[in-house]
């Protein structure tokens, strides 16, 4: 998808070879001493084990070069990856219909972008992702803890269907995690702008710039991470993000199944103000 | 303002979002929900040098139909191509939040929405794609009381994250002008090559997208001509229909296995997918 990311050098190079590993590396990481469960596509993992005593499943879509579907080959989430999505997740719920703690589910998420193809529109993969959405949504609403760890790029649809429906986000503070609706040079011919005129309105417009900082002033992320290399990550970042994992579990209350608590962010003033002003018009005078 | 233009049989397609909510609402019944006159525009276009719209390119309201109350969402596809943006976002997300909380305290409430929309807004993206997921986290927890009814006529269709959302609804309704598909046809075009999605080749985008290839896959519920009689009767039988024993984002099991067995070397003939889809989530029922 991305021209766009050719002025940042780590992401230059996730362009030319456009598989990332990072999800499937932090998955093989996190998942160490869990029980690996055979999803029915190799793009998607799965593993259940425990943090802090809390029963968790593990979550990650990632590149599989022999995938059915060729238009999906570098970690998209195609029309497969969608459907096992929520196929994974509906399991989850189902199997803790009747129990009082509901399992936790964590995201890991590096996802390049949806698949873009004529097999994926021609057999609905927006039909695909709104499998996954919903099942996401579902679980949350329903009780399941749900955590989302951006370790690489959460793109448009592919976050949407991968992420967005978690009650936490945690990402790591790296310049190759990435949140956003289109690649640059994308954006740029759809806007009519240059990528330097892009640069300079993301200056003063954070819903449009590319790095994280900007992004976490909108209030969409729940903690910006630290860690020593993203990309090889050492025991002590695993130790950090595992502890992360724990204490946003141990922050989620039971009633906690809204996404609401993103609006507080500074650069949503007016998300806010839309919905102060509906509720205020709602009842009529 | 000539006879033939208020008509019953005048066409739906050629109405202003104000327009079509006032005609499938019963008539005197509709309460616009922060309206023009409370000037409510993006914060983020006139900073970028792009004249706003008083009402952000969103008409929400309140009213009846066929004695129930309904909360409609119609997106106004002439302004900046009917895209989401934070205001724009925000008074969708929050109206169904509102109806919500309606069902929640036992006052039974319904949603249309109706789209025109390519997707997030790019001068607004992330907030855009922010206000997107907590549209679909608030449709699939209204659908669990009430239908949500999705009403995609043209001329702009309904892409990007919307489509995902159109399919997270209790029924959609399309007429043959009508396009339903997660990704444009340009943006393919551009990210996958004119050999993969011909974007200039009108007959093949209907072919693959439109309203009558969609309803005759099983992706869509209703199929109708464009007027304003026939979308206002369309969005009454489903309404009526109450929530659907089993949403269509909840029929993938069979499809997933259908479309793993699928020869996916050469593309799927938009006939062959019919058959697909149809075989998949008949099966459910």
């Amino acid at each position: 998808m991305n021209n766009s990311v050719q002025t940042i050098p780590e992401m230059k190079a996730i362009h030319d070879n456009p598989s990332s590993h990072r999800g499937a590396q932090w998955f093989a990481l996190l998942s160490h001493g869990f029980t690996k469960q055979n999803a029915i596509v190799p793009s998607v993992l799965v593993a259940d084990g425990e943090y802090e005593n809390r029963a968790c499943r593990l979550i990650a879509v990632v590149p599989d070069l022999n995938n059915h579907f060729p238009r999906a080959v570098n970690g998209e989430v195609g029309l497969l990856e969608g459907m096992a999505l929520a196929r994974e997740v509906n399991a989850v719920v189902e199997a803790d219909a009747h129990s009082e703690t509901k399992r936790a589910l964590v995201l890991i998420v590096d996802v390049p972008s949806q698949a873009y193809g004529r097999r994926e529109e021609t057999l609905g993969i927006h039909q695909a992702l709104a499998s996954a959405v919903s099942a996401y949504a579902n679980a949350r609403q329903n009780g399941h803890p749900i955590i989302a760890l951006l370790v690489g790029r959460a793109m448009s649809g592919a976050y949407l269907a991968h992420g967005y429906q978690a009650n936490r986000i945690i990402a790591l503070s790296d310049e190759g995690v990435m949140v956003h609706a289109m690649g640059k040079a994308a954006a740029a011919r759809v806007t009519q702008r240059t990528e330097a005129e892009l640069d300079q309105l993301a200056a003063e417009n954070p819903p449009m710039a590319y790095d994280l900082k900007s992004y976490a002033s909108l209030g969409l992320i729940d903690n910006l991470l630290r860690v020593e290399s993203a990309t090889q990550p050492t025991p002590s970042d695993k130790h950090s993000v595992e502890q992360a994992i724990t204490d946003a579990l141990l922050d989620i209350q039971p009633k906690d199944t809204g996404i609401s608590r993103r609006l507080s962010g500074e650069h949503r003033k007016a998300s806010r103000q839309v919905r102060d002003l509906l509720k205020a018009q709602w009842t009529g005078a | 303002m000539n006879n033939t233009m208020t008509t019953k049989d005048s066409s739906f397609i050629e109405q202003s979002a104000r327009q079509r909510v006032k005609n499938v609402l019963d008539e005197g019944t509709m309460r616009e929900l922060i309206s023009p006159f409370d000037r409510i525009t993006s914060p983020w276009l006139a900073k970028q040098g792009i004249v706003s719209q008083f009402d952000d390119g969103v008409v929400i309201a309140r009213g009846t139909i066929n004695g129930e109350q309904t909360v409609v969402a119609a997106i106004e596809g002439s302004f900046q191509g009917g895209s989401l943006g934070e205001v724009s976002g925000a008074k969708i997300a929050g109206a169904l939040e509102l109806a919500v909380e309606e069902n929640e305290n036992g006052n039974p409430m319904s949603a249309v929405l109706i789209l025109e929309t390519g997707g997030v807004r790019l001068q607004e993206a992330n907030l855009g794609l922010a206000a997107i997921a907590e549209i679909q986290s608030a449709i699939v927890a209204l659908r669990r009381y009430r239908p949500v009814v999705a009403l995609v006529t043209g001329p702009v269709g309904c892409f990007g994250g919307m489509s995902i959302s159109a399919a997270l609804c209790s029924y959609i309704i399309m007429t043959r002008e009508g396009r339903l598909g997660l990704n444009g046809p340009l943006v393919i075009e551009q990210e996958a090559g004119i050999a993969e999605y011909n974007a200039s080749d009108r007959p093949f985008i209907w072919s693959v997208i439109g309203g009558k290839q969609r309803f005759e896959s099983g992706l869509v519920d209703s199929y109708i001509s464009d007027s304003q009689s026939s979308a206002r009767e369309a969005v009454e039988q489903y309404l009526n229909q109450g929530v659907p024993e089993i949403h269509r984002s909840e029929k993938y099991s069979d499809l997933l296995e259908a479309f793993l067995r699928l020869d996916t070397q050469d593309h799927i003939a938009p006939h062959d997918a019919q058959q697909v889809l149809l075989e998949g989530v008949a099966s459910h029922e």
